[in-house]
C-alpha cells in the first residue's frame, strides 16, 4: 500500500506567542514551529497501517523552519521517503498551502497515485480553510475527516473508516481508495523515537527537494489581516485568595448560597 | 561488605559514554561486570527486587550465556529506579547502575512496544525545551522576579562570577522547587556569595535521561550546555540537583568538563562558621533527613547536609531506620519520576509511601530532603498516606533560610 | 447591489443543533448591517418539518433530496455549490462542529470563494464583513476581512445566545430543487453509539471535571472524593480520556459530551476551546488552575490559582463538615 503523509509546521504554543511590529502577524524573534498535532497522529496511523498492511510511507512538508527535524524525524518513525517542498512559504494560507502540495505532489515522479493520503484533521493556524478538503478537491480524490479509524482491504481497495460526530457518537464509512482522509487520531498515540535514531537518520538519509511550483497569480482568494492580537480579556472570574482551608470555606459558602450543598 | 561511609564512586568516568553492550570487554568497568560471583545481593537489596523479573544478576548471568536479548523486549527495568542501593552492596564493586543497568535499558527503550505516555512526554520534552516538563525556557527563570534578592543573570550581565549555580528544572519551573530556589538565593546573598545563573539558557544536565536509557537525548543536551559553559567565565558550578551534579561529575568529562563542581549541600558547609552566625531564628523541629540517592549513596555525602541541618538551632536529628547507604530511593530516578501511572496500573507500591512511612515512624516533624525530586514525591506520599498534618516536607535550603533572620 | 446572509442550517440525527441558533442570532445582525436579507439554508431529506424553528430568518431555502440523507460533507457541499451560483449570497454562515466540519473548504474551492475560519465574531466595518477569528488554540486573535464576498465564514459555537437565534415566527419555506448524487466513491454506513457507562454526565447536576493539570491518574481519586462529597459525579477533558484516566462516557468537549450542570468545578483544565464548548453554558463554574493565564478563568465564574491536590481535599473536608452541621441541626 503507498501512503503519503501530509505535514504542516505550525507555531507552538508553549512558547509565548508575540505579535510582530506591524501588528498583523506572529513576531518571529522568538517562534519555533513544531509539527501540526494531528499530522503527527497522521503519520502514526501510516505507520500503523504499512505495519499491518505492508508497503510505503511518504512525508511531504513545505519548507518551514525546523521542517527538517520533523522530516527526519518521520524517517527514523519508519517513513520510507520524505519530500521538502521549496519556497514553501503560506503563512496562514492553507490554502496557498493546499495548492503549492497540490502541484509538488503531481510533480514527482511515482509519488502519485498514492492509495492513501493522511493529513490531520485540521491545524491551529487554520485561517482559510483545512488542508484536507482542500487537497482532495485539488487532486479529485473523496475525501473523510475527524477519523479514528481505519481498515483497508486491499483486495477491493476498499477503506472502512469511523469518524467523530457530537457525544461520543461515531460514524462508520467505506471510502474506495485512493482516498484523502483528515486523521484526528490514530489508533495508538504517536510513538516515541530515540534522539539517537534521528541522529542516524540525519547522518544516513536524506529529504528529497521538490522545487517551487510555479504559482498562477490569483489562484485563490486573498484574506486581509487588518490586525493581530491577542485575545482581550472581556471577561475574567473573579479570583479567590487565601490558605486551601480558608478557600474551600468560601466555596462552601458560594454553594451554600445557590442551594448546592 | 559495604560500610556506612564506603564509596561507591567509579574511577574512569570518561570512557561511560563509549561503553557498550559489544564492546562491554574492553573497558575495565566492563570486564568488572562480568567479574560477578551470583550472589544475589544486589536483587536482595533492590527496593523493587521481588517485583523485578531481570535483576542484575540474573541479566549478567543471560548476558554471559549469550540470552540477554530476553531481558530487551521485557518491562522488568522500567521498575530500575537508578538508586545505587544494588552497586553499594556489591562484594565485587560493579558499577551496576551506572555501566550496566543503562546499557540494558537502552535496549529496552528501543525494544518496548509501547512507552509509559508520562515517561515519554517526559524526554520529548527534555529534548525540545530543555525542561522534562514541558514549559516555554523563556520561563525558566521567571521565579527570579519573586527571589527576595539579586540573582544576577549570565546573559545579561556576563561578568565572571564566582560561582555559576546551576539551578535545574523542578527548581526552577516547579512551584515548590521555587522555594528551594528562593531559599537558595536568599541564603547565598546572607552569605555574600558571587553567583550567577544561566538563566534562560539552562536546560537540564541529563542525567535523568541517561538513567532513563536515553543516550542520544543525553548527548545532545551534553553538547549544548557544554558549548553555554564555554560562552562564560565562573570559578566553579554549584547545582541544586544531585542528579545534575552526578551528570556533570561522572559523564560530562568526556565532553571536556573539568570546572571545579559542587553541590549545594557540601559548599554551603563550607560556610559553616559564618551560616551559624546568621542562623538567629530559633526552629523547635524534631528533623529526619533523607539521604538522597545521588548525594548520599552515590556520592557518599552524608554528613554535610547533617551538619548544616544541626547548625540550626532549636533543631533536633533522628534518623529513619534506613540511612546514609542503606537509604530507601524515593523512586524518583531511573525515569521513575514519570512512570507513577505505570506503577498504579500494576499495583506497585510505590517507593516514596514506604519511605514516608518510615518517615513518620520516627516521630519527626519534618522530613529534610536534599533533592528536587523529593520534595513533591514525599508530600504527596504524605497526602496518600493520610498523614500530610502530622509532618511537613523541607528542603534543607527552606530550612536554612527559614532559620535566617531577614 | 449585496446578496443575502445565508446561515447553513446544521441538522443532525433529526434535530437542529443548538450551534444553528447562535448563527441565526448572528446571521441576522449582519443582515440588518448589510441591508439585505437573512436566509437559513436546510439541506437534508424529509427535513421540512425542522423549517418551523427557524423563524428569524427571512425566509427558509429548503433543499431535500434522498442524496443528503447521509452526512457525506461532499455530497452537502455539491448540493450548495448551484444554489450559491444561482443566488450569490453575500456572506455564508457555516456552524463549525465536528457535524460540519470539511463542508466550509469544499464549498469554497468549488466556487473559487473566500473562507474565514474560526470566527468567534463577524461585523460589517465599513460596509464590509470583519471577522474575530480565533488562533493557534486561542492565543491569539486575527481580524479578518475577505478581500471579495461572497465569503464562507465559519463560526465557532457560542457566537451569540442560542435563544437570540430562536422566533416564534415562521418564516416562509422555498422548496429548492437541486440535482446532487450520492458519492459514488464514500458509502455511509451506520452511527456507533459510545457505551453509556454507569454514569450520564449530561444528566448531572454538579460535575467535578478533571483536566491534564492533575498529573496523574491516581489524583483522580482526590476529586472523585469531592465529587462524591458533593453527590455529583466525575468528568474530564480529552486529555485525560485519550490517557485512560476515565472513560469515554466522561468525556466533556466538543468530541464529547456538552452538560449544563448547576455546578461545573473544572480542575486542572486550562480551557481550551474543544473544552469549553462542551461546558460553557454550566450555572456555576469554579475554575481551579496553577497558571493564572489559563484561559478557562475567562469562562469561569470564581477562579483559584492553587495546587488542585492540596484544595481538593480541604473542600471536601470542607463540604464534609458543613453537611455534617447541617445534619446536627
Amino acid at each position: 500500500m503507498k501512503i503519503i503523509v501530509v505535514l504542516k509546521m505550525v507555531p507552538d504554543v508553549v512558547e509565548e506567542l508575540e505579535v510582530a511590529a506591524d501588528g498583523k502577524a506572529l513576531d518571529t524573534e522568538y517562534l519555533r514551529l513544531i509539527a501540526n498535532e494531528l499530522d503527527t497522529q497522521a503519520l502514526e496511523e501510516a505507520l500503523l497501517l504499512k505495519e499491518k498492511y505492508g508497503g510505503t510511507v511518504a512525508v511531504v512538508a513545505l519548507d518551514a523552519p525546523e521542517v527538517d527535524d520533523a522530516l527526519f524525524t518521520a524517517l527514523a518513525k519508519g517513513a520510507d521517503q520524505a519530500f521538502k517542498v521549496a519556497d514553501g512559504d503560506a503563512a496562514l494560507s492553507t490554502r496557498a498551502g493546499a495548492y503549492r502540495l497540490a502541484q509538488a505532489l503531481s510533480s514527482v515522479p511515482g509519488l502519485l497515485p498514492a492509495d492513501l493520503i493522511l493529513t490531520g484533521a485540521q491545524a491551529i493556524d487554520d485561517l482559510d480553510g483545512l488542508t484536507a478538503p482542500l487537497l482532495s478537491h485539488l487532486l479529485r480524490l473523496p475525501q473523510l475527516g475527524i477519523v479514528t479509524q481505519v481498515s483497508v482491504d486491499t483486495a477491493s481497495g476498499i477503506a472502512t473508516v469511523l469518524r467523530e460526530f457530537a457525544g461520543g457518537v461515531r460514524g462508520e464509512y467505506e471510502i474506495k481508495l485512493p482516498a484523502m482522509l483528515g486523521i484526528q487520531a490514530a489508533e495508538k498515540p504517536p510513538r516515541y523515537v530515540p534522539v539517537a535514531k534521528v541522529l542516524a537518520a540525519r547522518k544516513s538519509k536524506a529529504i528529497q527537494s521538490v522545487p517551487a511550483p510555479t504559482m498562477a497569480d490569483g489562484g485563490w482568494p486573498v484574506l486581509q489581516i487588518e490586525q493581530m492580537a491577542k485575545p482581550e480579556v472581556t471577561e475574567h472570574a473573579q479570583m479567590l485568595q487565601g490558605t486551601p482551608e480558608e478557600i474551600a470555606n468560601q466555596l462552601c459558602e458560594i454553594l451554600a448560597a445557590r442551594g448546592l450543598v | 561488605m559495604a560500610t556506612a561511609t564506603q564509596s561507591i564512586t567509579t574511577q574512569s568516568a570518561p570512557l561511560l559514554c563509549e561503553i557498550s553492550l559489544e564492546n562491554l570487554t574492553e573497558f575495565p568497568e566492563g570486564r568488572r561486570v562480568l567479574t560477578c560471583i551470583q550472589c544475589g545481593t544486589c536483587a536482595g537489596t533492590c527496593p523493587y527486587g521481588e517485583l523485578m523479573q531481570y535483576p542484575p544478576r540474573r541479566i549478567i548471568a543471560m548476558l554471559r550465556s549469550g540470552e540477554v536479548e530476553k531481558v530487551f523486549t521485557s518491562d522488568s527495568l522500567l521498575e530500575c529506579v537508578a538508586c545505587y542501593a544494588c552497586t553499594a552492596k556489591c562484594p565485587r564493586g560493579i558499577d551496576l547502575t551506572g555501566v550496566l543497568l543503562p546499557l540494558i535499558k537502552e535496549q529496552v527503550l528501543l525494544h518496548l512496544s509501547a512507552m509509559p505516555a508520562e515517561l515519554q512526554k517526559a524526554l520529548e520534552n527534555k529534548l525540545r525545551y530543555g525542561n522534562p516538563m514541558g514549559e516555554s525556557p523563556r520561563k525558566r527563570a521567571a521565579w527570579v522576579k519573586t527571589a527576595g534578592v539579586p540573582v544576577r543573570i549570565l546573559s545579561e550581565d556576563p561578568r565572571p562570577p564566582d560561582v555559576l549555580w546551576y539551578v535545574e528544572c523542578y527548581a526552577s519551573y516547579y512551584p515548590r522547587g521555587q522555594d528551594n530556589a528562593r531559599a537558595t538565593a536568599r541564603l547565598f546573598h546572607a552569605l555574600g556569595i558571587d553567583f550567577a545563573i544561566l538563566g534562560n539558557e539552562e536546560k537540564c544536565a541529563g542525567e535523568c535521561g541517561r538513567l532513563s536509557w536515553e543516550r542520544g537525548l543525553y548527548t545532545t543536551l551534553m553538547e549544548y550546555n557544554m558549548l553555554v559553559f564555554a560562552k562564560y567565565q565562573f570559578k566553579k558550578i554549584v547545582t541544586s540537583c544531585p542528579h545534575a551534579y552526578d551528570a556533570f561529575r561522572y559523564r560530562y568529562p568526556i565532553m571536556g568538563f573539568n570546572y571545579e563542581l559542587s553541590s549545594v549541600p557540601p559548599f554551603l558547609t563550607r560556610y559553616l562558621p559564618q551560616l551559624k552566625s546568621l542562623l538567629k531564628r530559633k526552629l523547635n523541629y524534631t528533623i529526619t533527613y533523607h539521604d538522597s540517592c545521588c548525594l548520599g549513596r552515590h556520592n557518599s555525602l552524608y554528613e554535610e547536609p547533617r551538619a548544616l541541618l544541626q547548625a540550626i538551632p532549636g533543631v533536633k536529628l533522628v534518623e529513619m531506620v534506613h540511612n546514609r547507604v542503606n537509604t530507601i530511593c524515593c523512586g524518583g530516578g531511573g525515569g521513575g519520576m514519570w512512570l507513577d501511572t505505570y506503577y498504579k496500573t500494576k499495583g506497585i507500591e510505590r517507593l516514596s509511601e514506604r519511605r514516608v512511612k518510615e518517615a513518620v515512624a520516627t516521630g519527626a516533624d519534618v522530613l529534610a530532603v536534599a533533592c528536587p525530586y523529593e520534595v513533591s514525591r514525599f508530600e504527596d506520599a504524605l497526602k496518600v498516606l493520610g498523614h500530610e498534618k502530622k509532618m511537613m516536607v523541607r528542603d534543607i535550603t527552606e530550612l536554612l533560610a527559614e532559620a535566617i533572620e531577614v | 447591489m449585496a446578496g443575502n446572509v445565508w446561515v447553513i442550517v446544521e441538522q443532525w440525527r433529526g434535530q437542529i443543533s443548538e450551534i444553528t441558533y447562535e448563527v441565526l442570532a448572528l446571521g441576522k445582525e449582519l443582515a440588518t448591517a448589510l441591508a439585505c436579507d437573512l436566509q437559513a439554508v436546510l439541506l437534508g431529506h424529509e427535513v421540512k418539518r425542522l423549517a418551523g424553528s427557524l423563524g428569524k430568518a427571512d425566509c427558509v431555502l429548503c433543499v431535500d433530496h434522498p442524496a443528503l440523507a447521509t452526512p457525506v460533507a461532499e455530497t452537502f457541499a455539491r448540493a450548495l455549490v448551484p444554489l450559491c451560483r444561482a443566488r450569490t449570497p453575500e456572506a455564508i454562515l457555516m456552524p463549525l462542529t465536528n457535524v460540519s466540519l470539511g463542508i466550509a473548504s469544499l464549498l469554497a474551492e468549488e466556487l473559487g470563494i473566500s473562507c474565514v475560519n474560526f470566527c468567534r465574531d463577524v461585523r460589517v466595518v465599513d460596509g464590509r464583513l470583519q471577522t474575530r477569528s480565533v488562533l493557534y488554540g486561542g492565543k491569539m486573535e486575527a481580524m479578518v476581512k475577505p478581500a471579495q464576498t461572497p465569503a464562507i465564514l465559519g463560526i465557532l459555537p457560542g457566537v451569540r445566545p442560542p435563544d437570540d437565534g430562536r422566533s416564534e415566527a415562521a418564516a416562509p419555506v422555498e422548496d429548492v430543487a437541486v440535482e446532487v448524487e450520492m458519492s459514488s466513491t464514500i458509502r455511509w454506513k451506520c452511527y456507533i453509539e459510545p457505551e453509556i457507562g454507569d454514569v450520564d454526565i449530561s444528566k448531572q447536576e454538579l460535575l467535578v471535571s478533571v483536566g491534564r493539570g492533575l498529573q496523574s491518574a491516581d489524583n483522580v481519586a482526590v476529586a472523585t472524593e469531592v465529587a462524591e462529597a458533593l453527590g455529583g459525579a466525575v468528568c474530564g477533558s480529552r486529555p485525560v480520556i485519550d490517557q485512560g484516566w476515565l472513560p469515554l462516557s466522561r468525556q466533556v468537549g466538543k468530541s464529547g459530551v456538552v452538560v449544563k450542570p448547576k455546578l461545573y468545578l473544572a480542575a486542572g483544565i486550562s480551557g481550551a476551546p474543544e473544552h469549553v464548548e462542551g461546558m460553557k453554558n454550566s450555572g456555576l463554574i469554579i475554575a481551579i488552575n496553577t497558571d493564572e493565564q489559563a484561559p478557562i478563568f475567562h469562562v469561569a465564574h470564581y477562579g483559584v490559582v492553587a495546587d488542585v491536590m492540596e484544595l481538593l481535599p480541604a473542600l471536601t473536608e470542607a463540604v464534609h463538615s458543613r453537611k455534617e452541621v447541617k445534619s446536627h441541626a
